[in-house]
C-alpha cells in the first residue's frame, strides 16, 4: 500500500480486482481531521474588496436549479430570465453559469437562454435515485442531449458502489459519457448516501477515471447534501488526479447552499485547496436556487452601504 | 554422629548484578558485624564501576520487564513471595542478628506480606493511576501509567529486610528495574534476598543489589544520565540533598520521604507506586 | 508573490476592545500596588515593536509582600473555605473570562504576536474551560485519590508562548485544591495576567488568594528561593527547570516542571495523507512553533517521503503570515528579538551542517519580529536542528524505513514531552504509542489540548502532570 498517486496504472479498470486494488490503495481520509480542516477554513473572514469579488464569482458559478415535480415551462422561463439578469436594476451584475432542469424541460430552457451564453444543464439517468435499467438511463441522457443540453448531471449507482461492484459503477459512467456525445458530464456521487469520506474519495476517483468532466456532491434530494468537508475531499481528489497525470476535473457542490456566507466558504475552500486554476465556472459550480437572491441582497448592501430586503430582489 | 564437631560452611556475600553474583570489580570487601559488633561476614565493597555495571544490567532488563504483561509481573512477584516464605527462618535469623531484635518473625512475616501486597498491585496500578478523559471533542483520550525506567534505590539503613522489601517491590511491581544500595551496616538480608530473586522467575537485571558505602556509590547513581529516578529513603539528610542536586542534572524523578524515620509496618499507601510511574496520555480521533 | 484571483482583503480585529493602561503595578493582596524595590520595564507588541505598556519588575521586598499576602489569605481564608464555596469563585472566574474573551484574545495577540484566530479559537476557550473544569473539582477532592489537603502557598512561573492559558493551567488547579498563589508571568507577555488580576477583583476573589508579580528571571529566582513558598510549578526551558530543581534540593518545597521538547511526528506510508499534512502543519506552525510539545521532527517513511514533502510544501505556501490581529492570519510574529535571534542562529547552523532549507514564499513585514515557516530536509539525528529545541516555525525532516527505526529515532532524545503517529492501522498505533517515551501521544491528530487530559513530560521534559485528575496531585497532600 502506498500513499503516492504519482501514476495511474494503465490497466486500472481492466477488472473488478484491479480497480478495487487501486481504490483501496488510495490514502485514507480521517473524518475528524477533514472536518476540522474544513471548519478552520470556514472561519476565514472575507471583507470589502474580497467580498465583492467573491459574491460576483459566486453568482457566475451558480447552476441555477429547479428540480421539482411541479416544474412547468413558465417556471423554467422565469428561471432563465433570472439567470441571465439576476439583478434587473444593475447591469454590472454577472450572469449565472447554467440553468439546471429535468430532461423534459431542456428544450424550454434552451429556447429562453439563446444568446445568453448560459449553459443548459439537465439531470438524467433516472435522477435522483438512478434506479432504472441501464438502457432507460442512457435513453434519458440521449433525450436530454438531443433537446439541447450542454451538460448532463448523472447519478452513480450507489447500490452497486456500496456493495463493492466498483467496475459496474465505472462502466455505467463510461457508457453515459459516450451517450453525452459532446455534452459535459457531471457525475453526482450522492455523498449523503456514501457514509464515509473514504467512500467519497473512492467514488471521486471512479468517476474521474471513467471520464467525468465534473464530480458533483449531491442531488439535493438526500440529506445531508453538500458539506464543506465532503467538498474538501472531492477537491483533494481532483487535485491529486491532475497531479497523477490525469485531466483537470471540475467540482460541483450542490444542495443546502443557501446563504452568501455558505457560498463564500465554498470559494475559500476552493481557493486554499486547489487555488486559482479552479476558481471559474469552467471548473467549479454551486448548484443552488435560493442562494442567488441572498447573494444579490449582499451585493446590494456592499454597493449601497445599507442592508437590503427580500422585496428588492426578484422572486420567480 | 555428632554435629558439634562439624565446621559449618560459610556463605560468601557478593554483589547481585544482571542475575549473577560477582565480587566487586575493585576486589574490595568490608566487615559486617551483628548488632553486638561481632564479626559476621565480609561483604563486597562495591565501587563506582560496579554501580555502572548495575545500571547497564538494569537498563538492558528494562525493555523486557516493562513490556511483560502486568499479570505476568504479578505472577513473578508472587513467586518471589513463595520463595521468601521458604527461607523464612533464615531471614528471621539474619534480621535478628543484623537489627538486634527479638521479634524477627514479626518483621519477616510483614516483609513477605508486603511483597505479596505489591505483587497484587502490578495489574491494578493502571486502574487506580490511569484515567479515561472526557475531552470536549471527537477524540478517544486516555492516560496510562508507565514505568519511569531505571530507578536507583538507597535502601533504608535501619530496616534491613522489611524496609528493603518495601522500597524494592513497588518499583518493580510498576515495571521499573532497580539498582539498590543495601543498608551499609546491615547488608546481609539484602544479599539473601538477592539469592531469592535469583532463584525465582525474576529476569536477571530487574533488581541489582550493591553492598558497600552509601556515600561512595550513591553520587555515581544520582549523576548517572541513564538512571531515570532515585529513591533517597536511606540517604542521610546532607547526602540526600547533594544527591538531589546531582539528580537535577538530567531531571531524575526524586523520591524523598517526608518522614526520616518511617514506620515500615504501617500501610504504605500508593506514594511509592506513584513516584516511579509516568503518565502517558494518548489521543485518537473518533470517526468513520 | 503572484497575484491571486481571490485575494483576501485585510480583516483586522478591532484593538479598541483592549484597554491597555500606560503602566501597571504589581497585584498583591487584591490591589494593584507600586513596587517597593522593583524596576519598571516595557512590554512591546512583537508585530510592530511599539511599546504597549510599562510594567514593574518585582524586587525582593515585593516578592516578600506577595508571599506574605498569599500566606495570610491561605491561613485565614482560602484553605478554610468549604470546597463548594471555592468552586463558585472559580466558576465565576470562568464565566467572566468567557464574557471578556474577545478583549483577552486581542490583548494576547497584541502582547504575544500570536494570530487572533488562535487566541480567539484556541487559547481563550481553553482558558475558560480549564477554570470551569477545576472549579468542579474543588468540592470533590476526596475522590481524587490524592488526598484533600492543600499544600500552602504556590509559586508559579509561566512562559510567554501561551500566557493566559498557562496561567489557567497553574492557577485553576491550585485554587481548586485550596492553595493560594504568587504567579509570575513571562516578562514579554504580562498583560493578560494583569487583566486576569482585574478579573479576580470582578469575581470578588478574597484578597491575596491570587498575587501576580511581573518581572524577568531574577524575579522568578526570588520566588523560587523564597522560604515562604511550599510548592513551585514552573513551565519553561529545561535549563531553567534544572536550575530550579537544584535550588529546591534539601527543602520541603514540592516541585513540578513542564519543560522543553523535541517531538517526533511519525508518518507511516498508510497514513491519511491530507490529514497528516494538516497535522504536520498544526504540529510545527501552530503558534509560530512556540510550543514545547511542537512536532519539530518529522519522521516520514522513506517510501512516501517525496509525496508527503511535496504536499507539505504546497500546503505551506498557503499559510498567511502577517498582522496577528488580522482574522485570516495563520502565522503571527515571533515573540521577541531574542527568540528570533535564536531561531535564525539554529537555522543557520542547520544550513551549515548540510541540511537543505526551504521556506514558504511569504513577504515578511518591515517592522516587528518575523520568521517564515521553514523546513529542513536531509536532516539526520546527528544534526543540531534535530536535537535542540528551536521553539520556532522550523521543521526538521528525517526519514525511516521500519517501525522499529521510527521508534528508535523518536526516542533518541533527552526530551520526552510529546509525539505524533499517523497511520490507518489501529494495532500499529497502539504498538508505537506504547513504545514512545513521551507524555502525550497524538495519533492521527496533533497539538490537541483539553482540561480533562493530563499533559506533561518524560525524561528531561520535566515531571508532574497538568490537566485532568492527575493535575490535582501537585496541589494536594
Amino acid at each position: 500500500m502506498t500513499l503516492t498517486t504519482s501514476a495511474i496504472p494503465a490497466d486500472v479498470a481492466s477488472s473488478d480486482a484491479a480497480l478495487r486494488r487501486f481504490l483501496h490503495g488510495l490514502p485514507g481520509v480521517d473524518q475528524v481531521g477533514a472536518d476540522s480542516r474544513a471548519a478552520a477554513l470556514a472561519t476565514r473572514s472575507i471583507k470589502t474588496t474580497a467580498k465583492r469579488w467573491a459574491i460576483d464569482t459566486a453568482i457566475t458559478v451558480i447552476d441555477l436549479t429547479t428540480l421539482e415535480g411541479q416544474d412547468t415551462e413558465g417556471k423554467v422561463r422565469a428561471l432563465c430570465a433570472k439567470g441571465a439578469r439576476p439583478d434587473p436594476t444593475d447591469a454590472t451584475c454577472p450572469k449565472v453559469a447554467a440553468i439546471c432542469v429535468y430532461p423534459d424541460l431542456v428544450a424550454t430552457a434552451r429556447e429562453h437562454l439563446r444568446g445568453t451564453g448560459i449553459k443548459v444543464a439537465s439531470v438524467a439517468t433516472n435522477f435522483p435515485s438512478g434506479r432504472a435499467a441501464l438502457p432507460v438511463k442512457l435513453a434519458d441522457v440521449r433525450a436530454a442531449v438531443a433537446a439541447g443540453a450542454d451538460e448532463i448531471d448523472m447519478v452513480i449507482d450507489r447500490g452497486a458502489f456500496l456493495s463493492g461492484r466498483y467496475l459496474e459503477v465505472y462502466d455505467e459512467i463510461v457508457q453515459v459519457k459516450a451517450a453525452c456525445d459532446t455534452a459535459h458530464l457531471k457525475v453526482i456521487l450522492e455523498t449523503g448516501e456514501l457514509a464515509t469520506y473514504d467512500n467519497v474519495r473512492r467514488a471521486s476517483w471512479i468517476a474521474m477515471l471513467a471520464g467525468a468532466d465534473f464530480i458533483k456532491t449531491s442531488t439535493g434530494k438526500v440529506s445531508p447534501a453538500a458539506t464543506l468537508p465532503v467538498t474538501l475531499v472531492m477537491l483533494e481528489a481532483v487535485r491529486d488526479f491532475r497531479e497523477a497525470g490525469g485531466r483537470q476535473v471540475g467540482v460541483k457542490a450542490a444542495g443546502g447552499i443557501r446563504t452568501t456566507k455558505d457560498a463564500l466558504r465554498y470559494l475559500v475552500l476552493v481557493n486554499e485547496t486547489v487555488g486559482d486554476d479552479w476558481l471559474s465556472p469552467d471548473w467549479f459550480r454551486l448548484g443552488a436556487s435560493s442562494l442567488l437572491n441572498d447573494l444579490l441582497m449582499q451585493r446590494q448592501k456592499l454597493l449601497t452601504g445599507h442592508y437590503s430586503g427580500p422585496d428588492y430582489v426578484t422572486i420567480d | 554422629m555428632s554435629d558439634r564437631t562439624r565446621l559449618d560452611v560459610r556463605k560468601t556475600y557478593k554483589l547481585f548484578i544482571g542475575g549473577a553474583f560477582p565480587r566487586s570489580e575493585s576486589g574490595r570487601s568490608y566487615q559486617v558485624t551483628d548488632s553486638g559488633a561481632n564479626f559476621i561476614a565480609n561483604a563486597a565493597l562495591a565501587s563506582r564501576k560496579d554501580a555502572r555495571d548495575a545500571v547497564v544490567a538494569a537498563r538492558s532488563a528494562f525493555k523486557k520487564w516493562s513490556t511483560a504483561s502486568a499479570y505476568n509481573r504479578g505472577q513473578v512477584l508472587y513467586r518471589v513471595a513463595e520463595m521468601l516464605e521458604g527461607r523464612r527462618d533464615q531471614f528471621v535469623a539474619e534480621v535478628a542478628s543484623a537489627e538486634g531484635i527479638h521479634n524477627g518473625e514479626h518483621v519477616v512475616d510483614a516483609a513477605i506480606d508486603r511483597w505479596v501486597w505489591y505483587a497484587g498491585w502490578s495489574d491494578k496500578i493502571a486502574h487506580v493511576l490511569g484515567s479515561s478523559n472526557s475531552v470536549a471533542g471527537p477524540y478517544f483520550d486516555f492516560s496510562i501509567p508507565e514505568p519511569t525506567g531505571v530507578v536507583a534505590i538507597i535502601a533504608p539503613q535501619e530496616s534491613s529486610l522489611l524496609g528493603l522489601v518495601s522500597v524494592i517491590s513497588p518499583v518493580i511491581a510498576a515495571g521499573n528495574t532497580a539498582v539498590v544500595i543495601a543498608s551499609e551496616k546491615r547488608p546481609l538480608p539484602a544479599i539473601t534476598l538477592s539469592e531469592v530473586l535469583a532463584t525465582s522467575d525474576l529476569p536477571g537485571g530487574v533488581v541489582n543489589v550493591l553492598t558497600g558505602k552509601t556515600s561512595e556509590i550513591s553520587p555515581w547513581l544520582a549523576s548517572h544520565a541513564d538512571v531515570n529516578a532515585i529513591d533517597l529513603t536511606g540517604a542521610a539528610p546532607e547526602l540526600a540533598t547533594q544527591l538531589q542536586i546531582a539528580a537535577a542534572e538530567n531531571l531524575k524523578r526524586v523520591y524523598r520521604p517526608d518522614d526520616d524515620n518511617p514506620d515500615w509496618l504501617a500501610d504504605p499507601g500508593l506514594s511509592r507506586l506513584q513516584a516511579f510511574v509516568e503518565t502517558k496520555t494518548v489521543w485518537h480521533p473518533i470517526g468513520v | 508573490m503572484n497575484h491571486k484571483l481571490f485575494d483576501y482583503a485585510p480583516a483586522p480585529e478591532s484593538r479598541a476592545i483592549a484597554d491597555i493602561r500606560s503602566n501597571y503595578g504589581l497585584f498583591i493582596g487584591g490591589e494593584f500596588v507600586e513596587p517597593v524595590d522593583g524596576q519598571p520595564f516595557k512590554t512591546i507588541n512583537p508585530a510592530t515593536e511599539e511599546v504597549l505598556a510599562e510594567v514593574s519588575a518585582a524586587g525582593a521586598h515585593d516578592v516578600d509582600r506577595a508571599v506574605a499576602a498569599a500566606r495570610t489569605a491561605y491561613d485565614n481564608t482560602w484553605s478554610r473555605m468549604p470546597g463548594r464555596e471555592r468552586a463558585k469563585y472559580l466558576f465565576r472566574i470562568a464565566r467572566i473570562i468567557q464574557e471578556r474573551a474577545r478583549e483577552l484574545a486581542v490583548l494576547e495577540s497584541l502582547d504575544n504576536g500570536k494570530p487572533i484566530r488562535e487566541s480567539r479559537d484556541v487559547d481563550l476557550p481553553l482558558v475558560a474551560a480549564h477554570f470551569f473544569y477545576y472549579a468542579g473539582w474543588a468540592d470533590k477532592l476526596e475522590y481524587s485519590g490524592y488526598g484533600s489537603t492543600p499544600i500552602g502557598v504556590a509559586g508559579q512561573i509561566i512562559p510567554w508562548n501561551f500566557p493566559l492559558l498557562m496561567l489557567s493551567w497553574k492557577i485553576a488547579p491550585a485554587l481548586a485544591c485550596g492553595n493560594t498563589v504568587v504567579l509570575k508571568p513571562a516578562e514579554t507577555t504580562p498583560l493578560t495576567a494583569l487583566t486576569f488580576a482585574e478579573i479576580c477583583r470582578q469575581a470578588e476573589l478574597p484578597p491575596g488568594v491570587v498575587n501576580i508579580v511581573t518581572g524577568a528571571g531574577e524575579t522568578g529566582k526570588l520566588l523560587v528561593e523564597h522560604p515562604g513558598i511550599d510548592k513551585i510549578a514552573f513551565t519553561g526551558s529545561t535549563d531553567v527547570g534544572r536550575a530550579i530543581a537544584k535550588s529546591v534540593a534539601g527543602t520541603k518545597k514540592r516541585l513540578t516542571l513542564e519543560l522543553g521538547g523535541k517531538a517526533a511526528n511519525i508518518v507511516f506510508d498508510d497514513a491519511p495523507i491530507d490529514q497528516a499534512v494538516e497535522g504536520i502543519v498544526a504540529g510545527i506552525f501552530f503558534n509560530q512553533g512556540h510550543v514545547c510539545c511542537a512536532g519539530s521532527r518529522l519522521l516520514v517513511q522513506e517510501s512516501v517521503a517525496d509525496d508527503v514533502l511535496e504536499r507539505l510544501r504546497r500546503r505551506m505556501s498557503t499559510l498567511r503570515l502577517g498582522d496577528p490581529l488580522d482574522k485570516n492570519t495563520d502565522i503571527g510574529a515571533i515573540n521577541s528579538a531574542v527568540q528570533l535571534q535564536k531561531i535564525r542562529e539554529l537555522s543557520r547552523i542547520g544550513e551549515e551542517e548540510g541540511a537543505e532549507r526551504w521556506s514558504a514564499p511569504c513577504e515578511l513585514p518591515e517592522h516587528g519580529y518575523w520568521f517564515a515557516p521553514t523546513i529542513f530536509t536531509g536532516v539526520t539525528q546527528a544534526h543540531r536542528i534535530a536535537r535542540e529545541e528551536i521553539f520556532g516555525p522550523v521543521l526538521s525532516v528525517l526519514t525511516f524505513r521500519t517501525p522499529d527505526e521510527a521508534v528508535e529515532k523518536a526516542n533518541n532524545t533527552p526530551y520526552g514531552l510529546s509525539a505524533g503517529i499517523w497511520t490507518d492501522k489501529g494495532s500499529r498505533i497502539l504498538s508505537i504509542a506504547n513504545r514512545l517515551r513521551a507524555g502525550v501521544v497524538w495519533a492521527n491528530t496533533f497539538n490537541k489540548f483539553d482540561p480533562t487530559s493530563p499533559f506533561g513530560g518524560y525524561k528531561e521534559s520535566g515531571f508532574g502532570r497538568e490537566g485532568g485528575r492527575h493535575g490535582l496531585e501537585a496541589y494536594l497532600r
